[in-house]
């Protein structure tokens, strides 16, 4: 399956819907993406990762790179994931002590609404 | 011992075809269901990358994976042939030196975490990453 990506606005925070394969061949575009958010001003994002069938290093990297931006103005980037085989990745890469991971949109909106 | 090998160009878009193959030789070699999202992801990585040590070192040479059915063992080796430039898996993670366009030792980490046994050694060439998981039944020779 192929990459889809949509996103939209909720309050200060832009929740990015991910669909199908993160890999060395599509990671590009949610680079981009994450790169022409934070351009336009969105510093809040929440990377809902649900319908994703699979992530690698490169998808990581992505990750990786758009939390660095949006810190750089005190922003966040933050997770949503229940699926244990993209979870295993993250921890055997010691980035779930990096990422605030949630179980849910919802989870994640109320904890960041709390961070207010 | 049964083998089936496949060569691809250092592109992007032929690491999910290799995944593909991989995990359908892998499931025909009697490697349980359980453990084919984790073929699928190894696999991936080391293709991943062979292709960014390819598209940055020699573009034009092809990537090569050795798929072999053998004595119980289903066993992949993923053969690159650019300079071996790894960092060590053991740096404690800092997101400040962690590149987004490709993190290497996060790969083999990745790798690592996943193959129920893997080798990583240079060769005259380049370097050549095995990995291998239990199967419980083999390709037929003929």
């Amino acid at each position: 399956m192929d990459l889809k990506l949509d996103h939209h606005n909720e309050d200060r925070l832009t929740i990015v819907e991910v669909e199908g394969e993160i890999d060395v061949y599509t990671a590009p575009r949610l680079r981009e993406l994450l790169i022409d958010l934070v351009n336009k001003g969105n510093f809040h994002l929440l990377v809902n990762m649900e319908k994703v069938d699979f992530l690698d290093s490169t998808g990581l990297g992505v990750l990786v790179g758009g939390l660095k931006r949006v810190r750089a103005h005190d922003g966040s980037l933050e997770l949503v994931c229940t699926q244990e085989r993209i979870l295993k990745i993250f921890r055997i890469t010691g980035l779930t002590k990096v990422f605030g991971i949630y179980a849910s949109v919802d989870e994640a909106k109320e904890a960041h609404g709390k961070d207010k | 011992m049964a083998t089936v090998e496949l060569t691809f160009s250092a592109l992007p878009a032929h690491v999910r075809t290799a995944r593909l193959v991989a995990t359908a030789i892998a499931r025909r070699t009697g490697v349980e269901e359980s453990l084919l999202d984790e073929v699928r992801l190894a696999v991936g990585e080391a293709c991943s990358r062979a292709v960014e040590a390819h598209r940055a070192h020699c573009p034009g040479e092809p990537i090569r994976i050795e798929l072999r059915d053998d004595s119980g063992r289903f066993e992949v080796t993923v053969s690159d042939h650019a300079p071996s430039d790894e960092i060590h898996l053991e740096q404690p993670l800092d997101l400040g030196t962690l590149s987004d366009s490709f993190m290497t030792g996060f790969g083999l980490a990745v790798i690592t975490g996943l193959a129920d046994d893997v080798e990583v050694f240079p060769t005259a060439k380049g370097t050549d990453i095995r990995m291998s998981w239990p199967a419980t039944n083999g390709i037929p020779a003929s």
